[in-house]
């Protein structure tokens, strides 16, 4: 069934490309594109991942916040120092509701800022020496901790400081690694190449140089690779996995151990969550130790039978067995919550702008309430994230690719959706444009969305958004 | 007050040239301050006889912070009542000396080193304009006239020429202007030739030839200028001449630097390629 939604996207875009100059227009208008299912890069790509225009007011991120925020910050037994001047680790702190289990100082370090506070002095000075102290009294201050690892600030790029010996030096004198990751933000365009930044530090300064304990391996083992734990969904997926007979010997990087890390090489299974910020160990994991990876979707019922099937295909009878039970066992609970919920959203227009996977992954959830996906786009997707979009949405949906603020506020206007899912950045312009909105970054103090434990609550927000009865109370000047 | 900044190779003789000078122009009667801006810090010690002082950058360190130093801990008076300050800055291969230089000249200006009676200010800055921090003393409200000391060697005319082309860059946002050459001679053949029309063909003057004598490196054994160790001889008048000429100087000059192949077409005229 060809699903095709009647707009007339690209005259839209046009017109709100109009008030740009010339260039601007030009260059802009290769990011924005009228869905065609069909679409291929090679007929239709859109352009991306290439640096924002001058004069935008774009929503991206920095290589720290891809590496401290998102792909490190996580690893919940280890600190993470965000090494330079103290904003950059203040405005990272506890801000991504990556949650975990632990108790804070003594197996769990997530809730803290740990900086090394650059002065002027250590800029004129270089701030090796202080990073040295500072590991020390990491070590003397939280002994429990597994491991530091060393986020990179701009200035300690900018001087040139040698973290790597420092990382060395310290790994040895302390008996725990130190991980240095050079995700200093100048580097890049966007958030994305810290995530890469991250994986290559992963890869290089824990795989076959972080011991590790994993006593047996079993032949159902798998890993959850890219799941952060937003209000818990990692833990609602895995609850699925082994539901399914499976074992997961680690859930990267959400709640996870510096253990759970070097248990990379031992799954017979990768499960990739987001494709983009982890595909570079994933694929690594692929080449050097040969062990496969697929992607998975576990938002909404549809998506998830359908991954749980593909999943499940890469073992045997028993699984496939088990898996078909599992589906059998929560079927009347997911067709309950869609009784519910789908007349009060059927037909409702969503707009979304998130980050790394769910522009693309979270369509069938609102597909399954009836709900229809008008526009999406990513802050700072590759091309390979807009080749796997296309097929998920329908015909005439709009795509963008990092839309400044402007852009997606008229495209609010002309497409008036009734609900928009976005993140902090965005969220109280649409209020005050009197349009419902969720976070879709941090599920907006909710979760989980993910899984059989999450759709329900999915629902539940949607309506609670969509419907809630304060928004007939708002009138907007001029409507 | 006249704000001066001194340029040039490293090693071509810049803390020693304008230690001289600053010397004959206190003799002279005006009042003068030296800021040694270089990591080095060894632009006041002829003034000071004294290894070298405690820097602006060195003290913060050791205090926490450059907000904790008192300006009388890192200005001092040396010879004849001339002021002397070193930024300072971190040993070779860490950190960011050029961000040194900057937090140093700003402290210097917060705690107000530049005092109203001041005649003349000499920044002698480190010999390779490497970053936006080495050339933070000609930017906008400071140096505005530059001179450069150069001899008749290669890589001296070499940098001199890059230098220009700095100069140029602030000529053009801000007031900086060159005023001309200096040559330390280091007895090059035809020397004063060859300086004398590259001057001419960056659009300079030859300020002034100081001819190379022995009496400057006695003079620095001691720890003195030529003009305190030997007022009387013939060396400590060529530093009052250069003094002079400095003092009474009103030609500034926006640089013309040359390309490279006009350079070594200069060079090779006075037989420097065969």
């Amino acid at each position: 069934m060809t699903r095709i939604i009647e707009q007339d996207t690209q005259r839209i875009v046009d017109e709100v490309l109009e008030v740009y100059p010339e260039k601007t227009k030009k260059e802009r208008k290769k990011h924005l594109l009228a869905n065609d299912p069909e679409c291929s890069s090679s007929t239709c790509g859109l352009k991306s991942n290439v640096k924002s225009r001058p004069g935008v007011m774009t929503s991206r991120g920095c290589a720290y916040a891809g590496s401290k925020g998102v792909v490190w910050g996580p690893i919940k037994d280890m600190i993470h120092i965000s090494h330079g001047p103290v904003g950059c680790g203040q405005y990272s702190w506890w801000s991504r509701r990556n949650y975990y289990t632990g108790k804070t100082g003594i197996n769990a370090f997530g809730a803290m800022h740990i900086t090394s506070d650059f002065q002027e002095n250590d800029i004129v000075f270089g701030g090796d020496k202080k990073l040295e102290q500072l590991c020390r009294e990491i070590r003397e201050i939280f002994p429990l901790a597994k491991g530091i690892s060393i986020q990179c600030e701009c200035p300690v790029g900018l001087i040139g400081d040698d973290i790597e010996s420092v990382a060395r030096k310290m790994t040895k004198e302390l008996g725990i690694p130190v991980i240095p990751v050079r995700c200093e933000g100048f580097r890049g365009i966007s958030q994305s190449l810290g995530h890469h930044i991250a994986n290559d530090s992963i890869r290089d300064w824990v795989l076959g140089k972080v011991k590790g304990i994993l006593e047996k391996e079993t032949p159902y083992d798998v890993l959850i690779l890219g799941d952060y734990n937003i209000g818990g969904e990692a833990w609602s997926s895995r609850k699925i996995l082994e539901e399914m007979g499976l074992r997961v010997i680690a859930q990267i990087p959400g709640d996870c151990t510096l253990n759970e890390l070097t248990n990379m090489p031992r799954p017979k299974l990768i499960l990739v969550h987001c494709y983009r910020s982890t595909n570079y160990i994933a694929r690594y994991m692929e080449e050097n130790f040969g062990i496969p990876w697929m992607e998975y979707n576990f938002f909404g019922p549809t998506k998830i039978y359908e991954s749980m099937r593909k999943i499940a295909k890469r073992f045997d009878e028993k699984i496939i067995e088990q898996t078909e039970k599992v589906i059998e066992k929560y079927k009347p609970l997911m067709d309950s919550v869609i009784e519910q919920y789908r007349p009060r959203l059927e037909g409702k227009r969503v707009m979304l702008y998130v980050g790394g996977l769910r522009p693309r992954h979270i369509v069938g959830a609102y597909e399954d309430l009836g709900m229809v996906v008008v526009a999406t786009g990513y802050e700072f997707a590759h091309r390979d994230d807009y080749e796997r979009t296309y097929p998920e949405l329908p015909k005439n949906s709009l795509i963008y690719d990092d839309p400044p603020h402007y852009e997606l506020e008229n495209f609010a206007d002309a497409l008036k959706p009734d609900l928009v899912g976005s993140g902090i950045k965005e969220k109280y312009v649409y209020h005050k444009m009197g349009i419902p909105f969720r976070q879709m970054h941090s599920w907006d103090y909710s979760g989980p969305y993910h899984g059989f434990d999450g759709f329900p609550v999915f629902a539940r927000d949607m309506d609670m958004a969509v419907n809630n009865p304060s928004w007939k109370l708002i009138r907007r000047k001029g409507r | 007050m006249r704000q001066i900044a001194i340029y040039g190779k490293g090693g071509i003789g810049k803390s020693t040239t304008t230690q001289n000078t600053v010397s004959a122009l206190a003799e002279a009667g005006y009042r003068c301050m030296i800021v040694g801006c270089d990591p080095k810090a060894d632009s006041t010690r002829l003034i000071l006889h004294r290894k070298n002082q405690a820097t602006v950058m060195d003290l913060a360190r050791e205090k926490g912070a450059v907000e904790d130093l008192e300006l009388e801990e890192v200005l001092l008076e040396g010879f004849k009542g001339v002021k002397c300050v070193e930024s300072g800055g971190p040993e070779p291969g860490v950190g960011c000396a050029g961000r040194g230089v900057i937090t140093a000249i700003n402290f210097l200006e917060e705690n107000g080193a530049y005092t109203s009676d001041l005649d003349f200010v000499f920044y002698d800055v480190l010999g390779d304009v490497v970053c936006g921090g080495f050339a933070m003393p000609i930017r906008e409200g400071k140096a505005k006239e530059i001179y450069i000391v150069t001899s008749g060697e290669m890589m001296a005319i070499y940098a001199a020429n890059n230098i220009s082309r700095g100069i140029l860059k602030y000529a053009q946002s801000g007031g900086v202007r060159l005023g001309g050459l200096i040559c330390n001679s280091r007895k090059v053949d035809r020397e004063y030739e060859l300086v004398s029309e590259f001057a001419e063909r960056l659009g300079t003057q030859l300020l002034h030839f100081i001819p190379r004598d022995n009496m400057v490196q006695k003079a620095e054994l001691n720890r003195m200028t030529v003009v305190e160790y030997a007022p009387e001889h013939p060396q400590a008048d060529e530093y009052r001449a250069l003094a002079k000429k400095m003092a009474e100087n009103k030609n500034l000059y926006i640089p013309t630097p040359l390309t490279m192949d006009e350079l070594e077409d200069l060079l090779a005229k006075y037989g420097f390629l065969d």
